[in-house]
């Protein structure tokens, strides 16, 4: 196979991931490892580099939009971001001494638990009851609802949400991956803030998350060049048109067919794993 | 705060926080999307020259050998880049867009300093200093 061709599928390959990260709202970044290393026979190492790039791209380019809205929540964001960032020292620091099937292992989990998640339904658990650490730190926010309506809220648990915090750090620098699933589960679940706050802080958050781990990554030879170059654009360009397509197709039964695609990676990432054949 | 008006605000309400906060998520925002296209073009360009001068079989990734330390270093990549090596081209648009969750940090420290949110300027420092030190000194 030529350089040519190679490029072209992946670049075919890591839109279609982008796209439907985009559309599933898992994000892009949590297929491309599997699909490289699985589809591509490509080292992991590799791989978790070509995907870091991609979901910094990715976070970015949405976050644009995100803004927007008026969602997002950037004090949240910014405080969070103190425990994300040092759990992304330790993830990329793991991630060149622990072993490849480690890696694999812990990668394969979190798709399946990824998975999982974004099936579930949603219910916001918000309380009004003002905490005192969270009203001292400033971590609240009103919400818009309607043209002339706004729900306000105010965090709560915040040590335990900064703990969560730092675990999805820990796994965006040990997998090069956003971990966009557990930082949300940090807001919406353990802070008690609404949905709609965690997921779009939760995107504002991953880009600076992920650059965290990229020095190290840089510096360690996991930037391949001219893999990193298809991958990244293929997964922008997916995602960027999957957000635009997004208030017009039924999100639903992709949401179940990407799940489904994502447990199956994450079956086979185990298993190749456990054998020793990744 | 200044006279200049936010460029796209839904109904800012004119005083207090709220409304430069707003302002400054907006401009956020256009420097974030700004810093990604400007990556996107470099890696395209980079990419279509390196596609252009390739013509033997695809490398190999199967094996991990990290990459040369024309691609893993600033001056490698700067030296690559006067020499015009397509894949320094590619790690210069790999780079910008490393660059571009660092300077959105940057962006809000001015921010919270003219909101003179002194708690919120020193947990923007705080998560700057970890990303220049993870950017230059992480081992």
């Amino acid at each position: 196979m030529t350089a040519l061709v190679f490029s072209l599928i992946l670049l075919v390959s890591a839109l279609a991931a982008g796209l439907l990260g985009a559309l599933s709202g898992l994000g892009g970044g949590v297929v491309i490892v599997p699909l490289l290393t699985i589809v591509f026979r490509v080292d992991i190492h590799y791989a978790i580099g070509a995907s870091l790039v991609s979901v910094i791209a990715t976070s970015s380019g949405a976050a644009a939009a995100y803004v927007r809205e008026g969602f997002s929540n950037i004090r949240v964001g910014m405080f969070l971001e103190i425990a994300t960032t040092l759990g992304a020292l330790v993830g990329a620091w793991l991630t060149t001494r622990v072993p490849t099937h480690a890696i694999g292992t812990v990668f394969g989990l979190v798709l399946l638990y990824s998975a999982y998640t974004s099936l579930k339904q949603h219910h916001d658990l918000l309380t009004q009851k003002p905490d005192a650490l969270a009203l001292r730190l400033r971590l609240k926010g009103r919400l818009p609802t309607g043209p002339d309506s706004h729900e306000d809220y105010v965090a709560q648990r915040i040590p335990a949400g900064f703990s969560l915090m730092t675990m999805a750090g820990v796994l965006s620098g040990l997998l090069g991956i956003g971990s966009g699933a557990v930082k949300v589960i940090a807001m919406d679940q353990a802070m008690r803030l609404p949905f709609k706050v965690s997921t779009t802080t939760s995107n504002f958050m991953i880009g600076v998350t992920a650059a965290a781990s990229a020095g190290l990554y840089l510096r360690s030879g996991y930037f391949a060049p001219a893999l990193a170059m298809p991958v990244m654009l293929g997964v922008l360009a997916g995602s960027l048109i999957g957000s635009r397509l997004l208030v017009r197709i039924h999100v639903r039964t992709l949401k179940i067919v990407f799940a489904l695609i994502i447990v199956a990676l994450g079956v086979e990432m185990i298993f190749n794993s456990l054998s020793g054949r990744l | 705060m200044t006279e200049t008006t936010p460029p796209a605000a839904h109904s800012p309400s004119p005083h207090g926080s709220a409304w430069t906060d707003q302002r400054v998520e907006i401009w956020v925002g256009i420097m974030l999307r700004t810093g990604v296209m400007l990556a996107a073009a470099i890696v395209l360009l980079g990419g279509v020259l390196y596609l252009a001068h390739s013509h033997g079989p695809r490398p190999d990734y199967t094996h991990f050998h990290a990459e040369p330390a024309s691609y893993t270093t600033l001056s490698g990549v700067l030296h690559g880049l006067a020499a015009f090596d397509p894949r320094a081209i590619i790690m210069l648009g790999l780079l910008v867009l490393i660059a571009t969750p660092v300077a959105r940090v940057g962006m809000c420290i001015v921010g919270f300093l003219f909101e003179r949110d002194h708690l919120y300027t020193a947990v923007s420092t705080i998560v700057l200093l970890i990303l220049l030190y993870s950017l230059f000194f992480h081992k």
